[in-house]
């Protein structure tokens, strides 16, 4: 029996101390790289036109994306509206009524799964039920999209804020006399709001990065958004279509959208949690 | 004074909220039953045979899925095996090492990364990281590797080693955050009893830590799994979109979401659509098993570590 | 403050201080002999001050108990003479810990080797995530190139050296966290033992257990205390009675009164120690 040698068992340890670090650092580095072209290549695109006006063919000068920004902000606005009550709802009866039993246990797999599906899946199931029968590609169809990939966040979310709630607050209010629809959206939603609230405001932001599901469902489009009914300018098909284009002013145009839509994305998600840890101290 | 009268709301809220949670059953009932039916034509017409085809032409109408499933695995297998051993020595940084303020300010960083959305992984991946990796990483990967025929071919940046390059990077930030946090509930005296033994920070790492909580870590692993095997924009724009098999990383191959996202608004007739829909329904498959074997685990180690959470 | 009492070791004629020597050097000591001696050690929780000029002596296989009331400075000078306190920003410590003479607070002590020597008990029983007898082999397969069949005795050895073996020899495969708690604290002691320390630092040891499990602990300290020198921190003063040769009392980080066990229980020279003692505080 021979004792190991504890110039090497430290020199494995500081090994493992240095890679670490470095890994630690590499992920810095890669955020960094990432952002900062995004930056980069997406301030060279954005003036007044961008946020004004519709876009110009190739070659021609001037253009923005006016349309695809106001047709992502209609699109999500849409999804969150049809979306989060339903989400909402399934949250509240998992948490409230479900609770342990077999149907709440069945329901909870499959918003697991839901939320693992990947989102082009469910980009061609709505095309199949919506775009198919309709003959049609409609801003309507992206935004259900968008709702379906956020239903079983705020479902999941929700429950588990509400779950939060101490079981003692209910009772009080339902010991008071009041039905339980009150005693739960009006002593349960409010105990629970900030969760709700950081919660849902994660799920938008994680959803309107989408891009997958709203390629074949609420397409693209030169236009104005005017209908639902019809193909919907958006984001983040723009950026796809404009960058795998030939066309340099194109690809500018998709790197400013890019930074336009991580400027959202990221900041959305950096005051949310802010607020979060605001509101933990 | 009189009481109010008032119409009972109990049961309608009940319904009502029970009817949000049946929407998820019926969604995920519908997407399984679309798809399949969806498929149809192209089950009937190439059977098992679609799975074990290479072949990809819209003008004969010949589908097979073997080299988008072939690319889905290849790729989330090169971003699993970079990702996992990175958020390990990344959370071990996180806890272990790295001060209080650092460690909020790299974590804080790290979960930035998973907020980045898809798209603009893509829009980096092919307009500066495929450039890079074919400039820098995939000359010398040749150079240190002659005959590995893994690294062969010509340095076109993109390809399958970028889409899993990229991958990594996505699925990062999740395993990195749960370990992070598995890291954290190991009771602080237990890891004490094991450095008062003697032991250097990663031999409590190795030995205690990790299997302390292994659950959770595994759970993660699956967790990024299965966000790497249906991502679809970063690995459309990397990936090179090609419907063929071949032994370099460094060329061009195609996933199974990358074909959906290329090929669907322009499949023209109805075996094209189905043959398309079924590949989704072969990757919506993937996923399933992937959930059931990340279940069936967690329930298998929570037996075996007994007590231990 | 309160009075600061200097620390002394009555009823130990032979005891002298070892000279400073490497702490490499096996040296044989004898029961009496100072195992450990603290001396001006301060200790501080960032800006608040734990530990006052503490000086201390143990001695070789005896067992040295350490009292007070909960927040007094027990465990924290405890975590001292094996440099766990190290593993948290923030803790300093000031002074000297002589152990066999050679001061282990200093830059050239290697801690690995030093908590090889050391073995330390907690409060709460710490199995590690892993078979009962991959937690006894933990230490020795650290420290040690070992085939296996010396490791099987080793760890047999270890189980029965902290009367456990004849419970688990049926389960040495089982998780460590399948025993009961009173058999996990032993087993916490066998995986300490089975490195061969020289001191065993012992933090409550029983107060998470039930009495009997409680009396088994002490039987076990009692044997042990042949080949270890034993350090225990206990707010059980009956337990200190029964099992410790020399008692400290701490209060408010300093070391009121110090000396052999019967004297401090029977005829201590301090008011406040008598307070204590009888109850009257703490």
């Amino acid at each position: 029996m021979k004792p190991r040698s504890l110039t090497y068992r430290r020199g494995i340890d500081l090994s493992i101390r240095v890679i670490s670090s470095l890994a630690a650092l590499f992920g810095i580095i890669m955020l960094g790289w990432i952002l900062g072209t995004v930056l980069f290549k997406g301030a060279a695109a954005i003036n007044w036109a961008f946020f004004t006006e519709l876009p110009a063919p190739p070659g021609m000068p001037g253009g923005g994306l006016a349309n695809a920004i106001l047709g992502t902000l209609l699109i999500t606005l849409l999804s969150v509206l049809i979306g989060v009550p339903v989400g909402l709802a399934a949250g509240v009866w998992l948490a409230e009524f479900g609770q342990e039993s077999k149907l709440a246990e069945v329901i909870r797999f499959a918003a697991n799964l839901l939320m693992s599906t990947p989102s082009i899946i469910i980009g061609v199931f709505v095309y199949v039920v919506m775009v198919l029968t309709t003959g049609k590609f409609s801003g309507t169809a992206g935004a259900v999209t968008l709702a379906i990939i956020m239903l079983p966040v705020v479902a999941r979310t929700a429950e588990d804020m509400l779950a939060l709630v101490p079981s003692a607050l209910r009772e009080a209010a339902l010991a008071l006399g009041m039905p339980r629809w009150k005693a739960t959206l009006g002593i349960v939603f409010r105990a629970a709001q900030t969760g709700l609230l950081t919660g849902t405001l994660l799920a938008v932001a994680r959803v309107s990065g989408e891009t997958a599901p709203l390629l074949f469902t609420a397409l693209n489009s030169p236009y104005w958004p005017e209908s639902f009914n019809e193909p919907t300018a958006n984001l983040t098909v723009t950026i796809f279509n404009y960058a795998m284009s030939p066309y340099d002013d194109w690809q500018t145009l998709a790197w400013g959208a890019s930074l336009l839509i991580t400027a959202g994305v990221l900041g959305t998600t950096i005051i949310t949690r802010g607020f979060i840890w605001y509101r933990s101290r | 004074m009189q009481t109010k009268s008032h119409i009972n709301f109990d049961p309608a809220f009940r319904w009502l909220t029970l009817a949000g949670g049946l929407a998820i059953l019926f969604l995920v009932g519908s997407i399984c039953y679309t798809l399949i039916i969806g498929a149809m034509p192209a089950l009937k017409k190439f059977g098992i045979g679609f799975l074990f085809s290479q072949s990809w032409d819209p003008a004969f109408k010949e589908f097979g899925a073997l080299s988008s499933v072939y690319g889905t695995l290849v790729s989330t297998a090169i971003g699993m095996l970079i990702a996992v051993p990175l958020s390990l020595v990344i959370a071990l940084f996180l806890v272990e090492l790295a001060p209080p303020a650092v460690s909020r300010l790299v974590g804080g960083a790290i979960e930035l990364l998973a907020a980045i959305p898809s798209i603009i992984y893509g829009m980096w991946g092919l307009f500066v990281f495929a450039p890079f990796l074919a400039d820098h990483v995939q000359p010398w990967l040749t150079s240190v590797a002659p005959g590995l025929p893994l690294f062969q071919g010509p340095p076109i940046g993109i390809g399958m080693l970028a889409a899993g390059i990229i991958l990594a990077l996505m699925v990062l930030p999740f395993i990195t955050s749960v370990t992070r946090d598995v890291f954290q509930m190991v009771p602080e005296v237990v890891k004490e009893s094991a450095y008062g033994m003697g032991s250097t920070t990663w031999e409590v790492t190795r030995k205690v830590t990790l299997p302390y909580g292994i659950q959770g870590v595994v759970g993660a692993c699956f967790l990024g799994l299965g966000r790497a095997i249906g991502e679809t924009m970063a690995v459309t724009f990397v990936i090179g979109n090609r419907h063929e098999i071949s032994a370099s990383l460094f060329a061009a191959g195609n996933s199974i979401a990358s074909t959906l996202a290329n090929e669907f608004t322009e499949a023209s007739d109805d075996l094209y659509l189905a043959a398309l829909i079924e590949l989704g329904l072969v990757l919506f498959g993937i996923t399933l098993v992937i959930q059931f074997i990340a279940r069936w685990w967690l329930r298998r180690t929570a037996r075996k570590l007994g007590a231990v959470r | 403050m309160m009075q600061t009492a200097t620390a002394t070791l009555p009823h130990r004629p032979q005891v002298r201080p070892l000279p400073v020597s490497s702490v490499k050097t096996e040296s044989q000591v004898h029961a009496g002999q100072i195992k450990i001696a603290t001396r001006g050690l301060n200790f501080y929780y960032a800006d608040q001050q734990a530990l006052f000029d503490n000086e201390l002596e143990i001695a070789a296989n005896q067992v040295t108990a350490i009292i007070g009331p909960s927040g007094c400075g027990k465990s924290t000078h405890l975590r001292t003479y094996n440099r766990i306190f190290e593993l948290y920003r923030g803790q300093r410590v000031s002074g000297e810990v002589l152990l066999d003479g050679q001061n282990i607070l200093d830059g050239d002590c290697d801690v690995l080797e030093l908590r090889r020597k050391i073995g330390m008990i907690f409060q709460k029983p710490t199995p590690f995530p892993m078979s009962v007898f991959d937690n006894i082999a933990y230490g020795l397969k650290q420290h040690y190139h070992i085939n296996r069949s010396e490791l099987r005795d080793r760890v047999e050895t270890a189980l029965q050296q902290a009367a456990l073996w004849d419970e688990v020899k049926d389960k040495l495969n089982h998780p460590g966290t399948a025993l009961s708690g009173g058999q996990q604290q032993r087993l916490c002691i066998a995986r300490a033992i089975a490195i061969e320390p020289e001191i065993l630092l012992m933090d409550e040891p029983t107060s998470a257990v039930d009495p009997i499990a409680t009396a088994r602990i002490e039987e076990l300290i009692d044997t042990l205390k042949k080949r270890y020198t034993i350090v225990i921190v206990t707010h059980n003063m009956q337990q200190a009675a029964r099992i410790s040769d020399y008692t400290a009392f701490f209060y408010q980080g300093r070391i009121v009164e110090f000396g052999a066990t019967d004297k401090i229980f029977t005829n201590p020279d301090n008011q406040q120690t008598e307070d204590y003692i009888t109850g009257r505080f703490g």
